[in-house]
């Protein structure tokens, strides 16, 4: 009854679902069922609570000082109905940000939970150890990690405001796919400060194992932000050329000394 | 100017248009996110009442958002075509709901107001209409664009083949048009989005689907979905970019936030025409628009989505696209919270989108945090397909994975054309038949391991 399609080896060359078969037009029992298994694991990857505790002593065991902020959403319902508040700080955490009056950095990290807290589960502590050196490499100083709760992307520009490093990256939990449940994005944005728009900033996009990988991600961003400071600007104005310094595929050991 | 309707003993009033046009709108998330939604459901249908009663001549002297700080507005209002209108310039909205059902408007009275007709005439009448309205109008609405082939003929529907992956990698990328291809699908354009941004794997991407396209000889065009500057840039070093892809909005604001302005635009189009890439026309552009944007890039001027979601067609026909498509539940249920939301939203971008004379096709969409699954989108796919959606996206298994969300798949389009009898643009349909993969009536042929097409994909893994 099921027409298979001669080419399910093709399968291997991508996540995505070829070659399913087909019963007339339709899909065959097997995969309707599949699909369903899947998207009721999606649904509960968007309501998993972030466990900042666990993710803070990952990220201090590599050397980084943190701190935790939360955004001006109460519960997970409100978070996902009013993006808005997803995007300020309380105003306690606004305060606590505000009284530390520490000297800015070149490069303050905010890890937002965004629409998966697995994302950051899983790919926090292993896409910030391939950074680390990187960073030290480029003698970049860097602000308290922040931990934002209930946090997306837009809320990094409340932090940048008041750290006023000269770059900020955002790492997010995007909103979890079928067949990625916990995929990190990373968002760069220059001068950060409440008011700029998605088109003033640039986006590494599928950071996880199966996906863009930490080596590379990490290269990528440091790429990056030496582009921005270089420039003076991110987003849009920005082209993303790193691909050409790749080796093989894979990073290069440094980044060019600038001529 | 302030609005008053009176029910009973109670009166509602409206402060200004744009107040009562959100007032008036079908209840949704991003409205309430916005603060301007009605706030009973009383209010609402006084507020639709109201609206009816309100001369459509008054949209071309009472700006929703002021022509000196908007170039959207100033695009609308300086590009609005009075002859054009003068068929429909005494009518009221509610009287303009019954003449667009009534059998006086047919196919060619309804592509000869086009130009007559602002966002904000047709936002309006939709709010007044039910969803058997907005199918019956769109469905008579006729709008047909060419490059390498013709789409938006009456009874064919197309799709855009989307085989996104998440590292672009090519054999990935070329699997997955394969599989679209030999599921009949692929006519509006094969389009990718990038994961990268990066200039060199974007022009990769468009030399292997211009590869493809070249050597099966294949009746259809190619995309990368990336930002109309690095399409430009990609054109200023050769690469072959048949469609100039951007996404836009009904705010100068909006667009602001994406990068773009009407100047840009301009110089994308104009790049893209000069290629004279098309051999049966030079459409050679490609929109896509959604509910919610404006408001998420804080650009709303407190008008309501679905009205802005209008706008954006206006922005789109000004550079005459191939193809334009509201990405109706990609946005999040803090715009459209679930699957009815979301099948109302289709409807009305759809019929709006005809209406003003645009290729109009919608990805019938939803993202896991929404509160809407399979069910929903079986249902805003069979009511796009009986309302005459231009296109409708073809993603494996319906699983996109890389921008992570739900939409159509190569089966629901074969199920949508079984169901509806809806055929591909001719020229793509004869060569399917011609490469052996349907017969004469535009069915599926069993598969063939041996079709010169998996070669393709060998090559590109070798």
């Amino acid at each position: 009854m099921i027409a298979r399609d001669p080419w399910q080896s093709f399968a291997r060359h991508t996540p995505a679902r070829i070659a399913l078969g087909r019963t007339g037009a339709s899909l065959p029992t097997e995969e309707v069922l599949r699909f369903s298994l899947a998207h009721a694991q999606a649904r509960d990857a968007v309501h998993m609570p972030f466990d900042a505790e666990r993710v803070e002593s990952e990220i201090r065991a590599l050397g980084f000082d943190t701190l935790r902020v939360e955004s001006a959403a109460p519960a997970r319902d409100v978070y996902l109905r009013r993006p808005d508040l997803g995007r300020r700080l309380s105003d306690e955490s606004r305060a606590r940000l505000a009284a530390l009056d520490a000297p800015p950095a070149d490069l303050a990290i905010v890890v937002a939970d965004g629409l998966s807290a697995a994302a950051i589960h899983a790919q926090t502590a292993p896409f910030l150890a391939a950074l680390k050196p990187w960073i030290e490499k480029e003698g970049w100083s860097v602000a308290p990690v922040a931990l934002a709760a209930q946090a997306r992307v837009a809320l990094g520009d409340e932090v940048g405001e008041l750290l006023k490093p000269r770059a900020l990256v955002v790492l997010v939990g995007e909103r979890p796919g079928l067949s990625s449940p916990d995929s990190l994005g990373l968002y760069l944005t220059l001068a950060p400060r409440v008011g700029r728009t998605d088109a003033e900033r640039n986006c590494i996009s599928n950071v996880r194992a199966e996906g863009l990988s930490h080596p590379l991600a990490a290269f990528k961003l440091v790429w990056h932000i030496r582009e921005a400071l270089r420039l003076g600007l991110t987003g849009v104005g920005l082209k993303d050329e790193s691909d050409l310094l790749l080796v093989d595929g894979a990073p290069p050991a440094a980044l060019p000394r600038p001529a | 100017m302030a609005f008053v309707h009176r029910i009973g003993a109670r009166t509602h009033a409206f402060a200004d248009l744009k107040d009562l046009m959100a007032k008036a709108t079908p209840p949704r998330s991003g409205d309430m996110l916005a603060g301007i939604a009605a706030a009973s459901a009383e209010e609402n249908v006084a507020a639709k009442m109201c609206l009816a009663e309100v001369p459509l001549k008054t949209f071309l002297t009472e700006a929703l958002i002021p022509y000196e700080s908007d170039e959207v507005t100033r695009l609308i209002l300086d590009e609005h075509d009075p002859v054009a209108f003068s068929p429909v310039s005494a009518l009221t909205v509610g009287d303009f709901r019954d003449f667009l059902l009534s059998d006086q408007a047919t196919p060619d009275v309804l592509a000869g107001l086009a130009r007559g007709l602002t966002p904000e005439m047709v936002a309006a009448v939709s709010k007044l209409m039910r969803n058997q309205d907005l199918i019956l109008v769109a469905k008579k609405c006729r709008v047909v664009t060419r490059f390498r082939n013709t789409i938006g003929l009456p009874g064919t529907m197309a799709v855009r083949l989307q085989p996104n992956h998440p590292t672009d990698d090519a054999a990935g990328v070329s699997a997955t048009i394969l599989d679209g291809l030999l599921y009949g699908c692929g006519d509006a354009v094969i389009g990718i989005n990038p994961a990268s941004d990066s200039l060199p794997v974007l022009d990769r991407l468009l030399k292997l689907m211009d590869e493809v396209i070249r050597r099966f000889d294949i009746p259809t065009q190619s995309c990368v979905l990336t930002h109309v500057t690095s399409s430009i840039e990609l054109m200023n070093r050769g690469a072959p970019v048949d469609l100039v892809f951007q996404s836009i909005a009904g705010t100068e604001g909006a667009n602001r936030s994406f990068g773009v302005d009407l100047k840009v635009l301009q110089e994308g189009y104009e790049a893209a025409r000069a290629l004279k890439r098309g051999t049966v026309g030079q459409n050679a552009m490609y929109f896509e628009t959604g509910q919610g944007s404006a408001l998420s890039a804080g650009a709303h001027h407190g008008v309501d989505q679905q009205t802005l979601e209008a706008r954006a067609y206006a922005v789109a026909r000004k550079f005459e696209p191939l193809l334009v498509n509201t990405v109706v539940g990609f946005i999040g249920p803090e715009y459209l919270y679930d699957g009815k939301q979301i099948i109302r939203a289709g409807l009305e971008d759809h019929f709006c989108g005809k209406l003003l004379g645009v290729p109009l096709g919608v990805d019938v969409c939803y993202t896991n945090h929404a509160e809407a699954d399979q069910d929903d989108m079986d249902t805003l796919l069979t009511l796009l397909g009986a309302a005459g959606v231009t296109y409708v996206m073809g993603i494996p298994g319906a699983d996109d994975v890389m921008l992570n969300y739900q939409s159509t798949s190569f089966h629901d389009a074969l199920y949508v054309r079984e169901v509806l009898g809806l055929k591909r643009a001719p020229e793509f349909e004869a060569w399917l038949e011609r490469m052996g993969i349907t017969d004469a009536t535009g069915k599926l042929l069993p598969a063939s391991g041996a079709h010169p097409l998996l070669g393709f994909v060998q090559e590109q893994a070798a």
